[in-house]
């Protein structure tokens, strides 16, 4: 991983018959190589990608294996928020407030065609993804994804981690949502976003 | 032909419109304003004992001129029988009908989803509020033929009204307490229950 190379071009003296090893790294090194592989999961699961999350979890997908075998159905102890599922406009409020429960650093991963964008369900109950709610830092893709594409995505996320820079202090604020239109966007994007698009045009108004 | 539908021609012959069987199951319309005591004759006599009341919906058709209709889905277990009860509203007068809940307390959802739905009022609800959409829900009533599939606003503005509402202020205390079904129970049950034992086991 890293962590015990010794640093090139410097000359060091080791005397390994002494029991006095040490290690040098970069910290935010070390904290992310710490974050990334004990990423606690909140799981959001409310449609059949949960389903497939839990395969995920289970023992043959095993997601024990990337530091995440513990799932913390509370948000104040979670690090990575995974919305599996579709997300109706009723659970839109409760799904920005476990986000705001939950402490910093944290991710969210979108996970599955629905939370992403709506996926099929383009019509008067459900959120057009949920990146209109809160920040999602990785979308996996699927109708439901398999578990190998959640893991994938898993990674990713990962790699995102690993690559983070404590002095960056952007990374750590927190998005307080405009008060007039309780959006971290503007609402003209969202409108643009959520425009139908192909056939659906046509389904927009029934024309009675 | 259920023989319930020809007892009910007897009985009620103001109220009684048509009855119809498609796919061997029993259709019988009848005015709404008489949808109570047909339904309390179904559900006390003992030749008809239609103690169990499935589903409460509607229907509404494209075409603009047919009425809105109410279905009850009643069943008797005793007699192994299944009644389709209908009634038509006409469009244009208020969309009324008399519940049911005196008769079956299991009416209540299914009462108040075919209001947040279809925007019929059951008269004599004791509760009548929207169950699947939030209370403040402004759009109307989504399975309404008039209603545009992606709903009325915008989707910013479909997302603010969402955002704003409070999560906890959707759940009246009446719903948040199970004090209140204390005295549903049986007297033995409450006895053993006052006296601090287990009960249910």
């Amino acid at each position: 991983m890293g962590l015990t190379t010794q640093p090139e071009r410097r000359q060091v003296t080791v005397s390994p018959g002494q029991g006095e090893g040490w290690i040098t790294t970069r910290l935010d090194f070390l904290v992310n190589w710490g974050r990334a592989n004990s990423l606690w999961p909140m799981p959001f699961g409310t449609a059949c990608c949960a389903i497939e999350f839990m395969a995920t979890a289970a023992s043959k997908y095993d997601l024990a294996r990337f530091g995440m075998e513990r799932m913390s159905f509370s948000p104040r102890q979670a690090d990575v928020l995974i919305c599996a599922g579709r997300v109706p406009f009723k659970l839109a409020p409760v799904l920005r407030r476990i986000w705001q429960q939950m402490l910093q650093p944290k991710w969210a991963i979108s996970m599955g065609a629905c939370a992403s964008s709506g996926g099929m369900f383009d019509n008067y109950a459900v959120v057009q993804g949920i990146d209109t709610i809160i920040p999602v830092d990785v979308y996996v893709p699927g109708c439901p994804p398999r578990p190998e594409g959640l893991i994938y995505g898993i990674m990713m996320l990962q790699e995102k981690v690993k690559r983070e820079r404590l002095s960056d202090e952007r990374l750590r604020d927190e998005m307080e949502p405009d008060p007039q239109s309780h959006l971290y966007i503007p609402p003209s994007a969202i409108d643009e976003l959520s425009e139908p698009f192909g056939n659906s045009v046509h389904q927009t108004r029934s024309g009675l | 032909m259920n023989p319930s539908a020809d007892r009910l021609r007897e009985r009620f012959p103001q109220a009684f419109v048509r009855a119809e069987v498609v796919w061997g199951e029993t259709t019988v319309f009848v005015q709404p304003g008489a949808v109570l005591d047909v339904v309390r004759y179904l559900h006390d006599d003992e030749a008809e004992r239609y103690d169990y009341l499935s589903d409460v919906t509607a229907v509404e058709y494209r075409d603009l001129e047919l009425p809105l209709q109410v279905v009850w889905h009643l069943r008797s277990l005793p007699h192994r029988r299944f009644l389709r009860l209908k009634a038509e509203l006409p469009k244009g007068a208020p969309l009324v009908v008399p519940s049911v809940f005196p008769i079956y307390a299991g009416a209540d959802w299914l009462e108040r989803e075919c209001y947040d739905m279809f925007g019929i009022r059951f008269d004599g609800h004791p509760d009548l509020r929207r169950i699947l959409m939030w209370e403040q829900y402004q759009e109307g009533y989504p399975l309404r033929k008039d209603f545009p599939l992606r709903g009325r606003f915008s989707r910013s503005e479909q997302l603010r009204q969402a955002l704003a509402a409070q999560p906890e202020s959707r759940y009246s205390m009446h719903e948040l307490t199970i004090a209140d079904a204390f005295e549903d129970l049986p007297q033995d049950m409450r006895q053993r229950l006052a006296r601090g034992e287990r009960t249910g086991e």
